[in-house]
């Protein structure tokens, strides 16, 4: 059933020679094949732009009003290349050997290394688009550096790089678009995935504005539509952004890849009341600047908690720098995972600093000061104050993170620059995914999956910076070829005609799914289950999980899945626009997905990455990775009981690296 | 020729069009002022009618106001057309209008300014400009002498006439008598009427706000932009905006009041 | 805080529409704009009334799909941001809230607040892009080094979300602002030269096509943009157009 189809031959040759080997489909026969792009982030985007350029003829669609709002645009750090631009010895092959160790030994190298190899084209190609990326005063470009490396690979457009690829991917599609190889459908979402002779021929989409249920039909569906953070409610994702279309292909018997792999940012906004919506991610990179502590005395914190006392009177002695105590190498820049849980594990113990006891201080005194010193020296003032300190200080940390501070206290009210900042983590992405073979293929022929809806190159936590460079690579420069060695038997098919029993079957589908939904009319709205939803999987299957923890969740959540399809109320009717019904379809396969990742996460008994098991850590309480018996990828098969999944394994080799136990100490 | 047609058709196009009439028309208000200055020389209303004479005659100058009537035409229809279309570009009205935080009334109400002017400059042609073409006009005549060297203007009649001639009898080297129509005094009587003078001051509260916005958007549409330059443009336009209708708006004043 | 919301309600495009009041009880400072939506609607939802659709969707101020005139003004009472990073601190208790649509022809209402922005779509198709292909065969990104002064004023000009309050903000309801970001954005790059001609004479047309109205240099749209883009940009596209009429071989 799984085959990853990976070329032998020495790791730094496999996607060349692969490239040399596969079939192609020559101009004119491309002309006559169809294919479906779901999703038009930077993955979606870029594949549709290139598959159009190529010559075939492609149908996007996106479920946002236009492909430039999908959630890639949120982005904000930066885009990793192995460029070495700054000759600070970084290359290829320390770029794959980062990702993999940051990802604690959980991915393929062959994909990670082929990322690491296609790195530096997406640049070019980004900069001959018109993406403008910070440049030095020599006109060049500049770099910055992430967390959990030593180099500074790091492209980036102030704290908006992920907007500005994802526009360059927009234009290159818009270009298309003008030229009529790509027609595009906004406002519509895939229901479901329909499939010929064990093929993916095509999808059942609906338009969401008239709610006209729509048969497309295609050679090839290529599935680019992120990730399903919002399983637990409250996340950094968009609103809408939903694991609807992978979860049906995943229903028509593709493998759904280590589920229980998600990312928990550590530096969000934390929470601040039960209407809370949606978390704001601040960069990772106030972490080069901002210090991490919590009152090391718990009385300390409760009066904090209860408005008695503000930060500044916390005396130095009487604060814990826990980062720093705990990994003076790495300090505040420990990868994200390991802070993530350090937070928590204070928070836990009663040192939270915000009204719901789920937030630590991210202060930035230090840097005014050291940066104002710095400042007041180059400005020639001699024996400034220390309040002229400060104000320098503040100065050039605006330059730096102005844009952030303002976003902060936009949301919070906080002035950044005289209180410290109260963060938390939140769900931020998910590594885990379909599962697919080294051409992206899933295990059913002529589906794909790119970007963050693939489980590929992250292992178990994904780095800095990395998800951008993923998305861009599979769409720009790996689908595109890999795509023909599967199409090339396809160009004596001709048009797939969509008055086939398979699409009759899979409309009847989606209508008998709406039909359900609209007539429980209950009395509960979808955000009541979502959000009960979301409980759950944060408390037990979020930052630790533990086998008790797990199994309740599992229970939990099919009796929440029960009474929403019993009690759920959706006004309004199908055959209009409905953001409501919109939103019960998502939420109704998060639930299903919920189970499926608590599954995974209980049948991993080790902690890796972003997968933290309580059973399995050290003394010190450091995650415990078990490579003898779990070095392996867990893809799921469905059965109609997402409890009861069939699990497959892909074991992983390691060839190229020796796998070692992270270390930040 | 239906490139050049279309692209200055388009919505962009017409702006420039717009900026450059207008501009031309800010030129043309500065040299009407210098005239309108001429009514307070003392020396009988010959420089005012000369000049009013010359603006009419000259074949160069002749050209000159054909472009002006155009500016105008152009500028005030084609203004008004573009406000009406911009109308229609919103066919459903907000129910609350937030305009007031975002932008300066005078921007936002440069058609009714314009309106406004329009109406103004009908009836200110009526009354001096078709006066003075097509109208019974009294002329006046004059007596263009060389004294010394110098040229001296004077009304060929009257008392003060007789007498400056007997007292400088034999000093004149060459004199030409000069005939012009009598704007002059027909100027004075009609601001004389106080209904008169405040539709002229009203006007010009007109004119200084559609150039207060007018001035530096005509650059902004030409695309004549820069930090350096931005912040002198737009303190010129203010000053031209003031400077220039409180002039006109003067001369009716003190006519008025003395 | 207690409130009355004016919201615009209209079932579907042909529908005619009108301002209908809903009370607001219990609001609290710290929600964002956007969640007293969210509590509004669950009560609608609960009560058996359909909720008010709004677009919306990252909630973070940079995807440009949340769409709003609030008391008159695109993204409510507050300067650089979205209508999702609008906090309910910056109104009072006993306020009246009016909220409608973003209102232009060329942004048709499809449902109460949610507007149809496929114009923005099909001017980007016009020209709003480089074209090159992206076979990965591009030069090395070094090749050309660009001024830092022009790459930052391109990134500024780059970062417009589309979401088209300055089209709302209009009095015209002009796009001038949107496409003259584009258009500078793609003039400032050396990549960008080969096309600027034409770039900016086909987007133009379109924009006109679309039906949004002139600009008059009022400035609203550059006031109430939630990413601050620069009326310079605006006077950039006069001036690229102007010199593309002298340079247009067409």
């Amino acid at each position: 059933m799984m085959n990853a189809k990976i070329p032998t031959g020495p790791l730094k040759d496999k996607w060349t020679n692969h490239k040399d080997h596969v079939n192609l489909v020559n101009p004119a026969n491309k002309r006559n094949i169809d294919i479906i792009v779901v999703g038009t982030g930077l993955a979606g985007a870029s594949a549709a732009a290139s598959l159009g350029e190529m010559g075939y003829k492609v149908k996007a669609f996106c479920f946002q009003d236009s492909p430039r709002r999908a959630h890639s645009i949120a982005a904000q750090g930066g885009i990793n290349a192995a460029k070495n631009y700054q000759n600070d010895g970084d290359s290829v092959f320390r770029l794959f050997y980062d990702t993999i160790k940051g990802g604690d030994y959980r991915s393929r190298e062959a994909n990670v290394y082929r990322l690491a190899e296609v790195s530096g084209d997406i640049i070019d190609q980004c900069v001959a688009q018109g993406v403008p990326f910070a440049r030095e005063y020599g006109g060049l470009l500049d770099n910055r550096s992430f967390g959990g490396v030593q180099v500074s690979r790091t492209f980036y457009a102030k704290g908006q790089t992920g907007q500005q690829l994802l526009l360059g991917a927009y234009s290159a599609l818009s270009r298309q678009i003008a030229k009529g190889n790509v027609a595009m459908y906004n406002r519509h979402e895939m229901l479901e995935l329909v499939m010929i002779d064990g093929k993916a021929r095509g999808i059942i989409a609906r338009d969401l504005v008239t709610g006209a249920i729509e048969r497309h039909s295609a050679h090839a569906v290529v599935l680019c539509t992120g990730g399903y953070g919002n399983a637990f409610y409250l996340s950094t994702n968009a609103m809408a952004s939903n694991v609807s279309a992978a979860w049906k292909a995943h229903r028509n018997g593709a493998l759904f890849a280590n589920p229980c792999f998600t990312q928990i940012h550590p530096t969000c906004i934390p929470v601040s009341g039960e209407f809370q919506s949606k978390l704001t991610l601040m960069s990772e990179s106030l972490r080069n600047d901002g210090r991490i502590w919590v009152p090391k005395n718990l009385e300390d914190a409760k009066a904090i908690r209860e408005g008695k006392l503000k930060p500044k009177d916390i005396s130095e002695e009487n604060r814990d720098y826990y980062l720093e105590r705990r990994y003076p190498a790495f300090g505040n820049l420990v990868p994200r995972d390991v802070a993530s849980r350090a937070a928590k594990e204070r928070c836990d113990a009663g040192h939270g600093v915000n009204k719901t006891g789920e937030a630590v201080y991210l202060d930035f005194a230090f840097a005014f000061e050291r940066y104002g010193a710095t400042e007041a020296k180059l400005r020639g003032e001699l024996n400034p104050s220390k309040e002229r300190i400060i104000e320098l200080g503040r100065e050039i940390v605006a330059d730096k993170y102005g844009n952030l501070f303002q976003m902060y206290e936009k949301i919070t009210d906080d002035n950044p620059y005289y209180t410290p900042m109260m963060i938390y983590p939140a769900v931020h992405y998910t590594m885990g995914g379909l599962w697919v073979d080294y051409n992206l293929m899933t295990n059913v022929q002529g589906l794909y999956a790119c970007g963050e809806a693939n489980f590929s190159d992250h292992g178990a936590n994904r780095l800095g910076a990395s998800a951008l460079m993923q998305g861009l690579a599979d769409g720009y420069f790996v689908l595109p070829y890999t795509i023909g060695d599967y199409l090339a038997s396809d160009i004596r098919t001709g048009t797939i005609k969509t008055d086939q029993p398979a699409f009759d079957e899979a409309e009847n589908n989606v209508r008998d799914r709406i039909n359900k939904l609209m007539a429980a009319k209950g009395t509960n709205t979808v955000d009541f289950y979502h959000r009960k939803l979301g409980k759950v999987m944060w408390d037990k299957c979020g930052m630790a999980r533990n086998e008790s923890g797990l199994k309740e969740a599992m229970n939990e959540i099919r009796e929440i899945r029960e009474e929403f399809w019993r009690d759920v109320k959706i006004p309004g009717t199908a055959d209009s626009m409905n953001p409501e019904l919109d939103k019960a379809g998502r939420v109704a396969d998060f639930m299903e997905l919920g189970e499926l990742m608590c599954l995974d996460a209980l049948g991993r008994n080790e902690s890796c990455g972003g997968h933290f098991r309580e059973e399995y850590q050290t003394h010190e309480g450091e995650a415990l990775r078990d490579d003898d018996n779990f070095a392996y990828v867990a893809a799921w098969q469905y059965t109609g009981d997402p409890g009861k999944a069939k699990l497959n394994k892909e074991n992983l080799y390691f060839e190229n690296v020796e796998l070692k136990q992270r270390s930040y100490k | 020729m239906s490139n050049l047609f279309k692209i200055f058709n388009s919505s962009t196009g017409q702006k420039v069009i717009m900026a450059l009439t207008g501009l031309f028309l800010c030129v043309f208000l500065v040299v009407h002022l210098m005239g309108n200055l001429q009514l307070f020389k003392h020396d009988d209303g010959f420089a005012f009618n000369h000049y009013s004479q010359f603006m009419t005659g000259n074949p160069l100058i002749k050209i000159v106001s054909y472009i002006t009537y155009f500016a105008i035409l152009y500028h005030a229809f084609k203004g008004l057309i573009m406000t009406m279309n911009n109308r229609k570009a919103r066919p459903v009205k907000y129910q609350v209008d937030g305009g007031w935080a975002n932008s300066h009334w005078t921007s936002r109400n440069m058609g009714i300014l314009g309106t406004v002017l329009l109406v103004f400059i009908v009836i200110h042609m009526i009354d001096f400009w078709y006066e003075f073409k097509f109208g019974n006009l009294p002329t006046k005549k004059y007596i263009q002498y060389d004294i010394g060297g110098e040229l001296k203007n004077m009304e060929f009649s009257g008392e003060k006439f007789q007498a400056r001639v007997k007292a400088s009898l034999g000093q004149i080297n060459d004199f030409t008598t000069l005939e012009y129509k009598d704007l002059y005094k027909e100027v004075y009587a009609t601001f004389d009427k106080w209904w008169y003078v405040l539709l002229y001051t009203i006007s010009m509260f007109a004119v200084a706000f559609h150039l207060w916005h007018g001035f530096k958007s005509a650059f902004q549409s030409l695309g004549i932009s820069h930090p350096a330059w931005n912040k002198t443009i737009k303190l010129v336009g203010y000053g031209f905006a003031v400077i220039v209708p409180l002039g006109f708006a003067l001369i009716p004043l003190i006519i008025f009041f003395s | 805080m207690n409130l009355t919301l004016k919201i615009w309600r209209q079932k579907s495009p042909d529908d005619k529409g009108g301002m209908v009041t809903y009370p607001m009880k219990d609001v609290e400072s710290h929600m964002s704009f956007l969640e007293m939506l969210d509590v509004l609607n669950n009560d609608l939802i609960t009560k058996g009334e359909e909720p008010v659709a709004f677009d919306h969707d990252c909630r973070e101020g940079i995807c440009g799909t949340c769409s709003m005139v609030i008391n008159g003004r695109p993204h409510g009472p507050d300067s650089a941001i979205t209508t999702c990073q609008l906090h309910m601190r910056k109104f009072n208790d006993g306020d009246t809230i009016h909220i409608e649509p973003f209102r232009a022809k060329s942004f048709p209402v499809l449902k109460d607040l949610t507007v149809d922005r496929g114009a923005f779509e099909r001017i980007m198709q016009a020209g709003g892009f480089i074209s090159v292909n992206t076979s990965g065969n591009t030069i090395d990104a070094n090749t050309i080094p660009i001024r830092k002064d022009h790459a930052d004023m391109a990134f500024d000009a780059a970062t417009c979300i589309g979401c088209g309050a300055c089209v709302a903000a209009c009095k015209n309801s002009s796009a001038m602002l949107f496409v003259s970001a584009k258009v500078s954005q793609l003039a400032l790059l050396p990549q960008g030269h080969t096309e600027r001609t034409e770039r900016v004479l086909k987007m133009v047309h379109q924009m006109d096509a679309e039906g949004f109205g002139t600009c008059s240099n009022t400035g609203a749209c550059a006031a109430e943009c939630p990413k601050e883009i620069s009326l310079d940009n605006i006077a950039r596209l006069n001036r690229e157009y102007l010199r593309a009429s002298f340079v247009s071989g067409e």
